[in-house]
C-alpha cells in the first residue's frame, strides 16, 4: 500500500513538472477551494514546482477551516500528518503546544521576518520565541460595506462616528430600504461584535476584556454599551436575516436592496465580482467609532514535523509564502492585505490600499487587535462560549444587561 | 488434529468471527475508549490526565446541551412518528392498484439518494420567507400566507423535521409497501369473507403482519435521527441562535471545533447510554418474540 | 383491493400532492443549476430561469476549482467508485454470511450477538474518528482506499446483517436440513442453496450500502488521501467556502451530479428494491 502510494505520488509529480527532477514534495492541507482563492494559491504551487518541489493538494473546505482541523487531527493521530497546513490563530499555538510543528527560525532569521511582520501577528506565528509558521495574509474584520447609490438617494455620506452611523441607518430605514444587510449565523453575529466592541470600548478595553479575559473588564460598562449597540443594529436588519449566507447579504447591498453590511474584507470579492468599483459604486470604511484600530485574522502555513527541524522542502515553501511577490499577488485576489508591511501597494485597489495603510498605522500604534470572531483573540473554547452569548442576545433571548452577566460566566466555564 | 466434523461444528462461528471482532473493537472498544476520554482532561487531542466526573458536571451546566437534548427528543419523536405514519399511508394508497406507481415510487424514494450538503441549501431557500414558499404565495395573491418557522427560535426545529421527513419517509414507504405486498392473499380473502370492513382489516389483520417491517423502519429511522448532523448544519447551522442544536452537532463542535474533547466525549457517552436505555428493551422484546 | 370511486380521487390527489412535496427541492436545485449566478443572487431563487444556461454543469464537471487545480468533480468520481465497490461487496457478503449463520447454524447467545451487532448501527461516527485514525495508522492503512473501505465495512455490517438475518429467517430451514442430509457442508449450502435465492435482499443491501457509502463525507474527508478522496469531499470543497464567492448554480449542478449514481440506482432498481424488501427484511 505504502509503496503503491509513493509511486502514485511520484507519477503525479512527474506529470506536474516533467522537466525538473524532484526530490521532495509538499502535501498541503488547506480550505481555499473557491475560484479566486484557489487560483491565487496556484501561484504558490507553480512557484514551488519551478523549484522542483511537487505540490500534493489536500483541500478540505467547510466552516472556516473547522472541517480541515478535524481532518488534521485524524491525520496526526494516524501518524500521517501533512507537510504543510493552513491554520488560524490559536490553532497554531495549540499545535505548537503539542510539539507538532517544525521550527522555521533559521529561515526567519535569514530573511528578517521579525522586522517585516507586525508584532501583533507574530504572537500567532511564534511560540516560545521560535518561528513556527509563515503568515500569508491579514484579513481585517471591522469593515462596513455600503452601496453608494443608496446612500446618495437618502442623502447620507460616510458616517464618521457611531451616532452618525445610527442616524444614517435610520434614514435608510425610513426610506423603506433595508438598512443593514446581515446573515444571522453565529460567526456573522460575532463579526459584527468585533467592530462594535472596538467602537464602544476602544482597543485598550478590547484587549483587556476579550483578549486577556479580565473579568472586571468583561463585565464592565463598555461591555454593556457593546451589547446595547448590538441591539441597536438588530433593529436595522430585516426580519429574514436569520441563517442567511454572508454573500447573500453582500448581494443585497450590491443590488441596492440594502445600504450597509458589516463584514470582513473578503466581502470585497463579491462586489468586485459583480463589476462594482470601490469609491464610485461602493464604499468601504471601518465600523464608525472604531477608526484607527483594526481587528484582524491571519491565515498562515504551519509546517508539521517530519524531523526536528523543518525539512528542506518546508523551508523552501515557507520562504516562497513570505516572498513579497507572492504576498502581493495572492492578497490582491483574496481581498486581504499582505502579512508583511513592506510590500508595495501598487497592485491593490482603493479599498486594499486603504486597508494596508490602516493596518500599518494600527500596527505601529498598537491598536491592531486579534479578531474574536475569527479565532485570534482567545482560544476556541472561549471563542465559542462568547459566540453562544452573542448570538443568543442578538436573537433576542435576553437583554444587554443579562448578556453581560452571561458572557462573564460563559467565559469562566470555558476557561 | 481437528476432525472434519469438529471443523464443521466450529465453522459457523469462525465465519461469524471477523465481523464480531471488527464490531467488538471498532464499536465497543471505541465506546469504552470514549467513556474513558470523558473522564480525562483531553482538549485538542486525547490526553490522559484524570479529572473524574468534572466533564459531566460541566456538561450539565451548559444550557445549550439541555437545548440539544430537548431538541433531539422533539425531533426524534416527530420524525419517527411522521415518517411511519406517512410511509404507511403512502404505502397503503400505492397498494390500491394505482396507475403510474412506477413513476411515483422513484419520486418518493429519490431523496434518500441525495446528500444533505446541498439539499439543505435548497430547503433553506424554500422555507425562507423572503425568497421561498411565503414569497411565492404572496406573489400568487395569497398575501396572508405566513411561513416563518425557520426564522423563529421556537419553531425552527420543526423545519428540520420537515426536511428530514422528506428525506426518509419514501424509504419507509417502500418498506411498508413491500410488507403489504408480502402478505398472503389468503388471509385477506378469509377476513373479507368474515365481513371485516376495510378499516378493521387493516387494523386487525394487516398491521400486525407489518411488525417486522416496523422493526427495520424503527431501527433505521432512530439511527438516522441520532446521527442527524449534515441536515442541521446545512439547514439552520444550529440556529437561530443555538435553537436547533442537536446532540450530534453539539458533540462534534465540542470535540473538534471547541477543543474540549473531554466534554464532547462526555456528551457522546450520555447519548449512547440514552440510546441503549431505549433501544435495548425494544430490541430485546422484538428479538425474543421471534425466537418462539 | 380496489376502493370505490370518490375515495380513489382522494387517493390520487394525496399521492400527487406528496409527489410535489418530494419534488420541490429537486425543482429548486435543477432550476437554479440552469441559471446564471446573477439571477440567483438577484433574488429569484425559486423562479424559473430567465436565461437558460448549461455552463454551471460543465463547470462543476470539469473546470470548477476543487482545490488548487480547476479539475471539476470528474477525477473524484473514480476515487469514489474504487472505494464504494469493494466496500459494498464485502459488507454485503459478510452480512449474508452472518445472516446465514445466525439463522441456520444457531448457537448459544446468537441472538445476543446479533443484538450487539444491531446496536452498533447507533454509534455516532463523530466519536470513532480519533480512535479509528489511530487504528488505521497502526495498521498502515491510513490514507488508503483500502482503509477507507474497511471503515465503511465495519460500520455497515450491522445493517447488512440485519437485512440478511431477517430474510434468511423466513427461508425454510427444512431445505437446509435436507441439503445437510444429502451430505452438503456449510459452504455448499451457502453457495448452492442460500445465495441463489438471495437476489432480492441483495438488491436491498447493495442499494442501502451504496447510498450510505457514496454519500459519506466525514470518513472520506478524515481518512482519505490525495489519491483516495471521494466525490463528496470534492463536492464539499466545491460548495463550502467561507470567505470566497459562492457560485450557487455550480453548487447545485455539482450536487445533482454527485447524486446521479445513487438516483440512478433508485430509479432503475427501485422496483426490485421494493420486491427485495417484500421478500425479505419485512417478513418475520
Amino acid at each position: 500500500m505504502k509503496a503503491n502510494k509513493t509511486i502514485k505520488r511520484a507519477v503525479a509529480l512527474a506529470m506536474a513538472c516533467a522537466a525538473t527532477s524532484a526530490t521532495a514534495d509538499v502535501e498541503v492541507l488547506h480550505w481555499w477551494t473557491s475560484g479566486g482563492e484557489a487560483a491565487a494559491l496556484n501561484v504558490l504551487k507553480q512557484d514551488l514546482e519551478s523549484k522542483g518541489i511537487g505540490w500534493l493538494d489536500m483541500p478540505v473546505a467547510g466552516g472556516g477551516g473547522e472541517q480541515a482541523m478535524t481532518v488534521l487531527r485524524a491525520r496526526v493521530t494516524a501518524g500521517n500528518a501533512p507537510t504543510a497546513v493552513q491554520m488560524l490563530g490559536f490553532d497554531i499555538l495549540d499545535w505548537a503546544e503539542q510539539g507538532a510543528l517544525a521550527n522555521l527560525n533559521d529561515l526567519a532569521a535569514q530573511e528578517g521576518w521579525d522586522e517585516v511582520v507586525p508584532a501583533a501577528l507574530q504572537q500567532f506565528a511564534k511560540h516560545d520565541g521560535q518561528w513556527i509558521s509563515a503568515p500569508v495574509n491579514v484579513h481585517t474584520t471591522n469593515w462596513v460595506w455600503a452601496n453608494k447609490a443608496v446612500l446618495d438617494s437618502v442623502g447620507v455620506s460616510e458616517p464618521k462616528n457611531w451616532n452618525e452611523f445610527v442616524a444614517a441607518l435610520e434614514k435608510v430605514k425610513a426610506s423603506g430600504k433595508i438598512a443593514l444587510a446581515h446573515g444571522g449565523q453565529a460567526w456573522q453575529d460575532a463579526t459584527i461584535f468585533d467592530g462594535v466592541a472596538l467602537s464602544a470600548g476602544g482597543p485598550a478595553w478590547y484587549k483587556r476584556a476579550i483578549v486577556q479575559l479580565d473579568p472586571a473588564a468583561l463585565g464592565g460598562s463598555e461591555m454593556l454599551e457593546t451589547f446595547k449597540r448590538m441591539e441597536v443594529l438588530r433593529g436595522y436588519v430585516d426580519e429574514n436575516f436569520s441563517g442567511r449566507d454572508w454573500n447573500l447579504a453582500s448581494a443585497m447591498v450590491i443590488n441596492g436592496e440594502a445600504a450597509f453590511q458589516i463584514m470582513g474584507d473578503w466581502a470585497k470579492g463579491e462586489f468586485l465580482n459583480a463589476g462594482k468599483t470601490p469609491g464610485s459604486d461602493f464604499l468601504c470604511f471601518r465600523v464608525p467609532g472604531s477608526g484607527g484600530s483594526v481587528s484582524f485574522n491571519s491565515d498562515q502555513f504551519a509546517m508539521f514535523k517530519v524531523t526536528g527541524q523543518a525539512a528542506e522542502e518546508q523551508v523552501v515553501m515557507a520562504s516562497a509564502v513570505m516572498s513579497p511577490k507572492f504576498q502581493s499577488a495572492f492578497n490582491v485576489v483574496k481581498g486581504s492585505v499582505p502579512a508583511r508591511t513592506d510590500v508595495p501597494d501598487t497592485d491593490f485597489d482603493d479599498c486594499g490600499k486603504k486597508g494596508m495603510r490602516e493596518l500599518a498605522a494600527a500596527a505601529s500604534s498598537g491598536n491592531m487587535v486579534g479578531s474574536m470572531a475569527h479565532g485570534h483573540a482567545n482560544p476556541a473554547a472561549v471563542k465559542n462560549a462568547m459566540y453562544d452569548v452573542i448570538t443568543a442576545h442578538f436573537n433576542g433571548e435576553y437583554d444587554a444587561a443579562t448578556a453581560v452577566q452571561e458572557i462573564v460566566t460563559a467565559v469562566e466555564v470555558a476557561r | 488434529m481437528m476432525t472434519r466434523a469438529r471443523l464443521q461444528e466450529l465453522l459457523p462461528k469462525l465465519v461469524l468471527s471477523p465481523s464480531v471482532a471488527l464490531v467488538a473493537v471498532c464499536v465497543y472498544g471505541f465506546i469504552i475508549f470514549t467513556f474513558y476520554l470523558s473522564l480525562t482532561d483531553s482538549r485538542i487531542l486525547p490526553s490522559f490526565g484524570w479529572v473524574g466526573m468534572e466533564n459531566y458536571v460541566k456538561l450539565f451546566k451548559l444550557s445549550h446541551w439541555r437545548t440539544a437534548v430537548t431538541n433531539l427528543v422533539v425531533f426524534a419523536f416527530l420524525y419517527i412518528a411522521i415518517c411511519m405514519a406517512m410511509g404507511l399511508m403512502l404505502a397503503i394508497f400505492l397498494d390500491q392498484r394505482i396507475r403510474g406507481e412506477g413513476v411515483l415510487r422513484p419520486i418518493y424514494l429519490y431523496p434518500m439518494a441525495l446528500s444533505f450538503i446541498v439539499t439543505g441549501t435548497a430547503w433553506k431557500w424554500i422555507m425562507d420567507p423572503g425568497i421561498g414558499i411565503e414569497h411565492t404565495m404572496h406573489a400568487w395573491g395569497f398575501v396572508d400566507f405566513e411561513f416563518k418557522w425557520i426564522k423563529d427560535r421556537d419553531y425552527a426545529i420543526y423545519t428540520v423535521v420537515i426536511a428530514a421527513v422528506w428525506q426518509s419517509s419514501g424509504f419507509v414507504m417502500a418498506m411498508f409497501l413491500a410488507g403489504l405486498r408480502g402478505i398472503d392473499g389468503e388471509i385477506m380473502r378469509a377476513a373479507q369473507i368474515d365481513g371485516a370492513s376495510a378499516f378493521s382489516m387493516y387494523r386487525r389483520v394487516i398491521l400486525p403482519q407489518l411488525r417486522p417491517a416496523m422493526l427495520s423502519a424503527v431501527v433505521i429511522l432512530s439511527h438516522l435521527a441520532i446521527k442527524s448532523y449534515d441536515l442541521v448544519i446545512a439547514l439552520t447551522g444550529g440556529g437561530p441562535g443555538r435553537a436547533t442544536e442537536l446532540p450530534a452537532t453539539f458533540m462534534y463542535s465540542y470535540t473538534f471545533t471547541r477543543n474540549q474533547m473531554g466534554i464532547g466525549a462526555a456528551s457522546a457517552t450520555i447519548m449512547l447510554a440514552t440510546v441503549a436505555a431505549i433501544m435495548v428493551p425494544y430490541l430485546y422484546s422484538e428479538l425474543r418474540e421471534k425466537k418462539q | 383491493m380496489t376502493a370505490p370511486r370518490p375515495s380513489r380521487i382522494l387517493i390520487y390527489g394525496t399521492l400527487g400532492l406528496f409527489a410535489l412535496y418530494y419534488l420541490m427541492p429537486l425543482f429548486v436545485m435543477v432550476t437554479n443549476s440552469l441559471k446564471p449566478l446573477a439571477e440567483i443572487t438577484g433574488g429569484n431563487m425559486v423562479a424559473l430561469p430567465q436565461e437558460w444556461t448549461l455552463a454551471p454543469w460543465l463547470s462543476a464537471w470539469s473546470t470548477a476549482q476543487i482545490g488548487v487545480d480547476p479539475s471539476g468533480l470528474r477525477p473524484y468520481f473514480w476515487n469514489s467508485i474504487k472505494m464504494v465497490v469493494p466496500a459494498v461487496a464485502i459488507s454485503t457478503l459478510l452480512g449474508a454470511l452472518n445472516g446465514y449463520v445466525l439463522t441456520k447454524w444457531r448457537f448459544r447467545y446468537d441472538t445476543l450477538l446479533f443484538g450487539l451487532m444491531l446496536f452498533s448501527c447507533f454509534i455516532p461516527f463523530q466519536i470513532v474518528l480519533i480512535p479509528m485514525a489511530r487504528l488505521l495508522g497502526l495498521t498502515g492503512l491510513a490514507g488508503t482506499t483500502g482503509g477507507l473501505a474497511l471503515v465503511h465495512i465495519v460500520y455497515g455490517v450491522g445493517f447488512t446483517t440485519l437485512y440478511y438475518r431477517n430474510y434468511y429467517s423466513a427461508f425454510p430451514t427444512e431445505l437446509v436440513r435436507a441439503a445437510q442430509i444429502d451430505g452438503a457442508g456449510f459452504w455448499q449450502i451457502f453457495w448452492r442453496v442460500m445465495l441463489p435465492s438471495s437476489g432480492p435482499i441483495t438488491v436491498v443491501s447493495v442499494i442501502w450500502q451504496f447510498t450510505n457509502i457514496w454519500n459519506d463525507f466525514l470518513f472520506g474527508a478524515s481518512f482519505g488521501d490525495i489519491d483516495s478522496q471521494p466525490m463528496t469531499v470534492a463536492l464539499n470543497n466545491l460548495v463550502q467556502s467561507s470567505t470566497g464567492v459562492k457560485e450557487y448554480n455550480v453548487h447545485f449542478a455539482g450536487a445533482i451530479m454527485a447524486a446521479l449514481p445513487t438516483m440512478l440506482v433508485y430509479v432503475v432498481a427501485g422496483r426490485y428494491f421494493v420486491r427485495g424488501l417484500m421478500a425479505g427484511s419485512v417478513k418475520g
